[in-house]
C-alpha cells in the first residue's frame, strides 16, 4: 500500500463510477475455494526507516567484504567502477523504462545499445554484437547452440577443460535435453589446451570448439591455432571470455579466426555484486546474424529522414517465431549493457590500455614475489593477463584459513573444480590491489609455509 | 488536449564515435606502485593488439552530457503511466535503489568466504522463504535470470522428475494465447509443443485439453490469469485432468500481480511456476533488463532444483549447498541476479502481507476502471470479467482505416506510452492495457480522456492517427529498411 496512491475516497469514487459495491466484486471470477480468507503468512509491511535498518543490519554481516583484501577472480573481477556509471544509470529515463518497443520514445536506450554493439564489436573484432545475454555462462551455451544450427547433422561440441567450470556446468545442464554431446579436452603443461588432443577430438560431427582465453587458469590460448583446427573440420570456433578487460590488450578474436565471441562483460564497470546482475556478451560474424539469439538494434530513419534506431531482425525471436525462435530469451541485461557502455566511453581507448598495463604489471609483480617463497611455483608457463595458478607446498585450504586471520582471501583453491590440482590455487590481481596488499599476501605465504 | 510531457532536447545527439576526437580522457589511475613496464614487457608482442580502431576517447563532461541528452529521448515510469500489458510497469521504489547500493553487498565477490557473506546469504534465504509462502509452494530456486530463463528451468525440472519416474515424455501443451517465450522455452528443453485452441471465452477448452492429454504429455504450460487477463475458472479441473494423466502443471507467473495476496498457486494444483521479479515485485526493467525469474515448485520437484541452494549449518550459519545428487545442475554462472533479488526482498518487506493484497486489489481496480470507461469506444473481443489487464482491439476504428498501430502512435503525440499491441495473438490487432496499481485516479482519467479523444479522432480525422506521431521528436521509423539492410554497428555512414 506504500506505493499505491488511491485514497479511500478515490477508490470509492472509482467503484461508484463502475456500479460496484466493493473491490472484492472484481475477484468473483476466482473460485471461492481458492480465495484466501486470511492474510499471507508473512510479516506486515515495514516503514522505510525500519526497512533501511533491516538491510543495514544484514549488510553488517557482510562487513568482511569491506575489511578483507581479496585476490579472487575466477569469472568475477574486482575492477574500479567509476562514479560516472551510477550517475548515468540512476537516471529514471534509463532504469525505469521498458524494452524499447516504441522506438519514437525510446531513442535514448536504442542509441545507447547501438553504441554498445559497436564498441563491443570493435573490441571483439566481430561484425555484430547482440543487445546482451543473461551472463557469460548462458552466452557461451547459446553460442554452442548457434553452432549446432549452423552445422546441421552435428552431434557434439569439444570444450577445453580450462573453460570456466561453472560455464561447463551450465552448458551440460542445457544440452542434457538435446542430442548434443560435450567432450572435454585436457590442457598441456603450459596451461593451454592440448592442441594434439584437440586435433584428435575434432571430427565432422563436431559443431564447435569452445576455448576460453585467457582461460580459467589465466593462460592466454593460441586462439588462431584452435580456430585452424576447428575450421579444418568445418566446426565453429567459439571463443569464451570471462575477463573482458583483456580484450583491450590482446589481438581481436575476430582477427584470430573466432566465429563467435561469447562471455562475461562484468569487468566493464559492473560491480561483483555477489554474482549478478552481470552481462552476457555475444558477438559473431555476419554470416551467422540470422541464427543469433537475442535482441539487436539497427540504424534506420524516420519518415522525415531523421536518423534513428529500432529493434530489428526480430523474426529470429520468440515473440514472432515462438517454438522456432533462435532462443527463448526476452528480458535481457539491458541496464548492465548500458553500464558497460558508459564504462567503455568514459575509460576510452587510452584508459583501457592503461587498465590492461596496470593489471599486467601488478599480476606479474605478485606472481614473481609469491614464487620467491620457497616451495611455491607456477603451475603453468603460458603468458597470462591478471590471473595465474601457483602450486603451493601444502594444503591450499589450510593456507586460506591461515590467511583469514590476516584478513586476506588469497585466491581460489582449484581442488574443488579440478581433482588432481590438489595443491594449486588461482590468484587474481587487478588495478585495485595495492602493492602493500600484495606484499602482505606474500608475507603471509612465506610465514605459513615456513612453519614446520 | 495539449501534450502532457515534453522533456526532449531539440538537438540530435551525435553518436559517441562522431564526437570531436581528442585526447582528453578523464579516466586516470593511481601511479603504478609496482615496477612499471609496458605491455610488451609482460607478453609476447605477437599476442597484443596495438589499436582498437574507431574506439571513443572522451572527457567525463562529454560522456555525461551525451548520456543525459540521450536520456531525454526516453519515456519512463517515473514520467507517467506506462500501460504495457503483460509487462507490469509499476513504480520502482527509490529506497530499493539505495539499499541495493550498500557497499558491503555490491562489493561481495561471489566466491568470498561464507563467513564474510552471511548478509548476502540471508538476503537469498529470506527471499526464498517469502516467495514460497506467498505462492503456497514447497521450494524455490532464485538462480534464473529472467522470466524466460525461469520457464526453461521449470521445464528442465519437469523433465528431470519425469525421467526419474521412468520416461521424460515428449510433448508440452500450450494454449494459443500464450506468450512466445513459452513454446520457445519448451523447445529449448527438448520438447515438442502442441498448441491448444482456446474456447469462445478465451480460456482453456476442457474438451480440447482432454483430446490432447495422452501418455506423451509432459506438462501443460498455462498463464494465470491468461494473457487476456481472464482467470481460468476451471483451473482446478484442469489441474485434476493434467495430474490424472501423470503430467505436470506449469504456471507462467508473469501475471501474478493480478492475484498476489488474494490466492495462491499452490492451492490451485500448480506444480511449477516462475515469477518475474521485474514485474510483480517492482524491480526496475532497466530498458530491457536485468530481471530475475525465480521458480517455485511442489515437493516432488525440490530435489531437482539447480545447485547451489542456500542451507543452514547446525551452528546457524548459512552456506551454499552443492551436495544435491538429483539436481539438474547450474542454469547460471553464479546464484542469480543478486542485486535484483535484493530489491524484490525490500519490496516484499515494505509491502508486507497487508500491502501485497492491496497491490493486487488496486491493480485489478485500475484495469477494470479503464475497461469500464473505454468499452463504449473500443471493441472488446472477449467479454469475460478480467483482472489486472484488458485487451481491446481496433474493430471499431478499422472501418475508418485506423488501426491499432495508428492509435498507439497517436498516444505518443498525446504524452502517453502506448499499451502492448498485437499481443496476445488470439485477439487480432490487440491493444493490451495494464495500468498496475501505481496509477492514481487522476492519471487514469487523463489516459481515458486521451483514449476517447483518439476514438473521436479516428472518426473525424483519421489522417491525424495514420500519420502519428507528428508532435514529438521522431515520426515513425522505417523498420523494413532496418531489417532489409541491417546496420548494426557504426561504420561511419548512415542507414543503408
Ligand atoms: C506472459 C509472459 N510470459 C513470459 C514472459 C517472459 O519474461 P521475461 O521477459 O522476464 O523473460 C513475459 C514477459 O515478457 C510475459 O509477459
Amino acid at each position: 500500500m506504500r506505493y499505491i496512491p488511491h485514497s479511500e475516497a478515490e477508490t470509492r469514487a472509482m467503484l461508484d463510477s463502475m456500479g460496484l459495491a466493493s473491490v472484492q466484486d472484481l475477484f468473483q471470477c476466482i473460485p471461492a475455494a481458492l480465495r484466501l480468507t486470511a492474510d499471507l503468512p508473512i510479516p506486515r509491511g515495514k516503514s522505510e526507516l525500519e526497512l533501511e535498518r533491516y538491510f543495514y543490519q544484514l549488510s553488517r554481516e557482510n562487513d568482511g567484504v569491506l575489511e578483507f583484501t581479496t585476490f579472487l577472480g575466477a569469472g568475477a573481477y574486482n575492477h574500479y567502477v567509476p562514479a560516472v556509471i551510477d550517475g548515468i544509470i540512476s537516471r529514471s529515463e534509463f532504469f525505469t523504462a521498458y524494452t524499447p518497443y516504441q522506438p519514437e520514445v525510446s531513442q535514448g536506450t536504442l542509441q545507447a545499445i547501438f553504441e554498445y554493439q559497436t564498441m563491443v564489436s570493435q573490441l571483439t573484432g566481430m561484425d555484430v554484437t547482440n543487445a546482451s545475454m543473461y551472463d557469460g555462462a548462458t552466452a557461451v551455451t547459446e553460442a554452442v547452440l548457434l553452432a549446432q544450427r549452423a552445422r546441421s547433422n552435428t552431434a557434439k561440441v569439444i570444450v577445453a577443460g580450462s573453460l570456466h567450470p561453472f560455464y561447463r556446468q551450465v552448458m551440460r545442464t542445457y544440452v542434457a535435453n538435446f542430442n548434443l554431446a560435450v567432450e572435454e579436452v585436457p590442457w598441456d603443461p603450459t596451461g593451454r589446451v592440448d592442441l594434439t588432443a584437440l586435433a584428435a577430438a575434432v571430427d565432422d560431427a563436431t559443431a564447435a570448439v569452445v576455448v576460453q582465453s585467457p582461460n580459467f587458469f589465466g593462460a592466454v590460448e593460441d586462439v588462431a591455432e584452435c580456430a585452424r583446427i576447428a575450421h579444418a573440420r568445418k566446426a565453429l570456433l567459439v571463443m569464451a571470455v570471462t575477463e573482458a578487460a583483456s580484450l583491450a590488450a590482446f589481438k581481436a578474436p575476430g582477427e584470430l579466426g573466432a566465429d563467435v565471441v561469447a562471455g562475461e562483460g562484468q569487468s566493464f564497470g559492473i560491480p561483483v555484486s555477489f554474482g549478478g546482475p552481470y552481462l552476457g556478451i555475444f558477438s559473431t560474424r555476419s554470416e551467422h546474424l540470422r541464427r543469433m539469439p537475442g535482441r539487436v538494434v539497427g540504424m534506420t530513419e524516420d519518415t522525415r529522414g531523421r536518423r534513428g534506431f529500432v529493434l530489428t531482425l526480430s523474426t529470429r525471436e520468440q515473440h514472432i517465431r515462438r517454438e522456432k525462435a533462435t532462443s527463448n530469451i526476452c528480458t535481457n541485461q539491458g541496464l548492465c549493457a548500458l553500464m558497460a557502455s558508459v564504462y567503455l566511453a568514459y575509460t576510452g581507448k587510452s584508459g583501457l590500455r592503461e587498465l590492461c598495463r596496470q593489471n599486467l604489471a601488478k599480476a606479474h609483480y605478485a606472481r614473481e614475489q609469491l614464487c620467491a617463497v620457497p616451495g611455491v611455483g607456477p603451475r603453468f608457463s603460458a603468458p597470462f593477463f591478471n590471473e595465474f595458478v601457483l602450486t603451493l607446498p601444502g594444503d591450499p585450504h589450510a593456507f586460506a584459513r591461515f590467511c583469514k586471520e590476516r584478513r586476506i582471501v588469497p585466491g581460489v583453491p582449484l581442488k574443488w573444480f579440478y581433482p588432481g590440482l590438489d595443491q594449486d590455487m588461482l590468484f587474481c590481481v587487478t588495478e585495485v590491489n595495492q602493492r602493500a596488499e600484495i606484499d602482505a599476501l606474500v608475507a603471509a605465504t612465506r610465514e605459513f609455509f615456513a612453519r614446520p | 488536449m495539449t501534450q502532457r510531457v515534453r522533456n526532449t532536447i531539440s538537438i540530435d545527439e551525435k553518436l559517441l564515435f562522431e564526437q570531436a576526437p581528442g585526447n582528453r580522457s578523464s579516466c586516470d589511475f593511481p601511479p603504478l606502485d609496482v615496477p612499471s613496464g609496458e605491455m610488451t614487457d609482460y607478453l609476447p608482442a605477437a599476442l597484443l593488439r596495438d589499436d582498437i580502431p574507431g574506439f571513443p576517447e572522451l572527457n567525463e563532461v562529454e560522456v555525461v552530457r551525451h548520456y543525459t541528452r540521450l536520456s531525454t529521448y526516453n519515456y519512463n515510469v517515473d514520467l507517467g503511466l506506462y500501460p504495457l500489458g503483460s509487462c507490469t510497469m509499476k513504480y520502482n521504489p527509490k529506497i530499493n535503489e539505495k539499499l541495493a547500493r550498500i557497499p558491503a553487498f555490491v562489493q561481495a565477490h561471489p566466491l568470498q568466504l561464507h563467513e564474510n557473506t552471511q548478509g548476502c546469504l540471508k538476503v537469498l534465504q529470506k527471499l526464498a522463504d517469502l516467495l514460497v509462502k506467498i505462492t503456497g509452494m514447497d521450494g524455490v530456486t532464485l538462480q534464473p535470470l529472467a522470466g524466460a530463463h525461469g520457464e526453461l528451468t521449470g521445464m528442465m525440472l519437469i523433465r528431470a522428475a519425469l525421467t526419474a519416474r521412468g520416461n521424460p515424455r515428449r510433448k508440452v501443451l500450450i494454449p494459443d494465447s500464450a506468450h512466445g517465450t513459452n513454446p520457445a522455452s519448451a523447445v529449448l528443453c527438448g520438447y515438442t509443443t502442441v498448441t491448444l485452441k482456446s474456447d469462445a471465452s478465451g480460456c482453456i477448452d476442457l474438451d480440447e485439453l482432454r483430446r490432447h492429454l495422452d501418455p506423451d504429455v509432459a506438462c501443460l504450460m498455462m498463464t494465470v490469469p491468461n494473457t487476456l487477463g481472464v482467470f481460468e475458472k476451471n483451473i482446478q479441473e484442469v489441474a485434476r485432468l493434467v495430474h490424472a494423466n501423470g503430467s505436470f502443471l506449469y504456471m507462467d507467473g508473469a501475471n501474478f500481480n493480478a492475484f498476489i495476496g488474494v490466492a495462491r498457486p499452490g492451492d490451485m494444483g500448480v506444480d511449477v511456476m516462475h515469477l518475474n521479479l521485474h514485474k510483480t515485485f517492482s524491480t526496475p526493467h532497466g530498458g530491457g533488463g536485468p530481471g530475475a525469474g525465480p521458480v517455485v515448485v511442489v515437493k516432488e520437484l525440490v530435489p531437482f532444483l539447480p545447485v547451489p541452494v542456500v542451507a543452514t549449518r547446525p551452528d546457524g550459519n548459512l552456506f551454499l549447498d552443492y551436495n544435491r545428487p538429483q539436481s539438474i545442475g547450474r542454469v547460471a554462472a553464479f546464484y542469480g541476479n543478486f542485486g535484483v533479488l535484493l530489491r524484490a526482498l525490500a519490496y516484499i518487506l515494505r509491502e508486507g502481507s497487508d500491502g501485497l493484497r492491496q497491490v493486487a486489489e488496486n491493480a485489478v481496480l485500475n484495469a477494470n476502471y479503464i475497461r469500464h470507461h473505454l468499452s463504449r469506444d473500443f471493441h472488446l473481443e472477449y467479454q469475460q470479467p478480467t483482472l489486472h489487464e484488458v485487451v481491446f482491439d481496433d474493430k471499431n476504428q478499422a472501418e475508418a482505416g485506423v488501426h491499432t498501430m495508428d492509435m498507439a502512435k497517436r498516444l505518443l503525440d498525446l504524452g502517453f506510452h502506448p499499451p502492448t499491441v498485437y499481443f496476445p495473438l488470439i485477439v487480432p490487432n490487440a491493444i493490451m492495457i495494464e495500468p498496475t496499481e501505481s496509477e492514481s485516479k487522476a492519471e487514469l482519467d487523463a489516459f481515458i480522456d486521451t483514449m476517447r479523444q483518439i476514438a473521436r479522432e479516428a472518426r473525424e480525422a483519421p489522417k491525424l492517427l495514420q500519420d502519428a506521431p507528428q508532435d514529438i521528436r521522431n515520426t515513425r521509423f522505417d523498420e523494413t529498411l532496418a531489417a532489409r539492410k541491417p546496420v548494426l554497428t557504426w561504420k561511419g555512414t548512415g542507414p543503408a
